[in-house]
């Protein structure tokens, strides 16, 4: 069990800042995510994608702007639970006890949701037979490439996930990569060397094809794809492996008892506070009358709502608004080093 | 302004005005139109605002970029006349424009 003053749920730049300000206030924070790398949207969506209305960044990509956010609250050493999703929420006396999928119990008078849009998850196939093979032969992500040896894969996607799979796994296993249009959207260098397996024989592009249905009986033994034309073809397959990238979905905050509003949660402008004592919504994930979607607007409605955090964490303090130009407090939490 | 006819994928028909240089998406959402989730906000970075436009409309759309087409590959079934609907701005010219929309869009 983790006891700390404040849960962050979501690891993206909104919850990233909440940090800081928290650490700013003298407030520990534990960040779960149930992505594998810290960033949120920025990271698993536009990586490499410009952005151009953060204050006082004229230009900036989701990549450099996490790694900034993470220098930024370096000195208040926060703890990431990468690779889980908060899955229950009860009251406990003046606590909030918070379960994860995978057992994690966090104890904390405090949680703020940054959730986005919720968790990402794979998107799945749907095709006719998908369901029968759905965790016998079916795979969106790669854990162990070794299962992979010598069999027949049919890799879908035309993304940098499918292209690089596609060539490593051409090494040992008999690949067919199949997109549904002829220009593969991964790094241009990778759809090369894809491009150029195929024409060594190393492995099979069949475009523009989508998957029409999965066939076997144990096993997944065919697969029928399909063109925009209504052609089919067959292709003999033991494993299925589909990149499609991730959905975000709301998930289990559906379930703890706040209100709803479509996929976001309302809050009230003063704290971010949702219709739950000490549990706060900022960023995309929260709404009230005129809210924009920005990161430059998570970042405010953090700073208020960790205010609000040092209430019920530090009941018998004071909280004294400062300025980190001219505290010393704060600038010791930052571990800023006196020059004079 | 333009007169839209979003059609749910069971078959009901919604016409609506949609005003010049809101999108195709923020249409739908404004009028809760069922159908189109838009995830993302409009910043073609989730693929949830997928439709098929009527087949006689889709030439007539200004040119889809390569970062919508990108997007398109992790919509929901997609078809020959997908297109995300946040990325298709409302002119006059746009007047009786129909798109359907999927099965479900993740």
């Amino acid at each position: 069990m983790i006891k700390t003053d404040v849960l962050v749920v979501g690891a993206g730049p909104v919850g990233l800042f909440v940090v800081h300000q928290l650490g700013l206030i003298g407030l520990k924070a534990e960040v779960v995510d149930n992505l594998d790398k810290i960033g949120g949207q920025c990271i698993e969506l536009y990586p490499d994608k410009p952005i151009y209305d953060i204050p006082a960044l004229p230009e900036c990509t989701g990549e450099s702007l996490t790694k900034n956010l993470l220098e930024q609250i370096k000195p208040f050493k926060p703890s990431f639970h990468l690779n889980e999703r908060v899955q229950e929420v009860s009251k406990e006396k003046n606590n909030w006890k918070i379960l994860t999928n995978k057992n994690t119990t966090f104890v904390a008078p405090n949680i703020i949701i940054a959730a986005g849009v919720g968790s990402f998850e794979p998107r799945k196939f749907t095709a006719e037979g998908t369901e029968k093979f759905e965790n016998n032969g079916i795979f969106y992500a790669v854990r162990d490439k070794n299962i992979f040896k010598n069999k027949k894969v049919s890799i879908f996607g035309g993304g940098d996930s499918a292209l690089d799979w596609a060539i490593e796994l051409s090494k040992f296993s008999e690949v067919t990569l199949i997109h549904r249009r002829n220009e593969f959207r991964g790094a241009a260098h990778s759809a090369e060397i894809v491009r150029k397996l195929g024409k060594e024989g190393k492995l099979k592009i069949k475009t523009p094809f989508q998957l029409k249905s999965i066939e076997g009986r144990e096993n997944i033994e065919l697969i029928s794809v399909k063109d925009d034309e209504g052609k089919v073809e067959t292709i003999e397959t033991e494993c299925v492996l589909g990149f499609f990238g991730l959905l975000m979905k709301l998930g289990p905050i559906a379930e703890w008892g706040l209100n709803l509003e479509k996929k976001t949660v309302p809050v009230n402008t003063e704290n971010f506070q949702t219709n739950k004592e000490g549990i706060f919504a900022i960023g995309d994930i929260c709404t009230y009358p005129g809210k924009l979607k920005l990161i430059l607007s998570g970042f405010h409605e953090g700073a208020l709502a960790a205010r609000a955090c040092f209430k019920l964490a530090r009941p018998n303090e004071k909280y004294r608004f400062e300025f980190t130009t001219t505290s010393k407090t704060l600038q010791e939490r930052l571990g800023v080093k006196k020059t004079d | 302004m333009a007169k839209i006819t979003y059609i749910e994928h069971g078959g009901k028909s919604h016409t609506i005005e949609v005003a010049n240089s809101l999108t195709v998406m923020e249409g739908a959402v404004q009028n809760d139109i069922p159908g189109i989730d838009a995830d993302c906000g409009g910043g073609c970075a989730c693929a949830t605002c997928h439709v098929y436009v009527d087949e006689k409309w889709f030439s007539k759309l200004p040119k889809i970029e390569s970062t919508e087409l990108d997007m398109i590959d992790v919509a929901y079934e997609p078809g020959k006349y997908s297109r995300l609907s946040c990325q298709i701005i409302v002119t006059d010219e746009l007047d009786g424009l129909i798109v359907k929309m999927p099965l479900k869009q993740g």
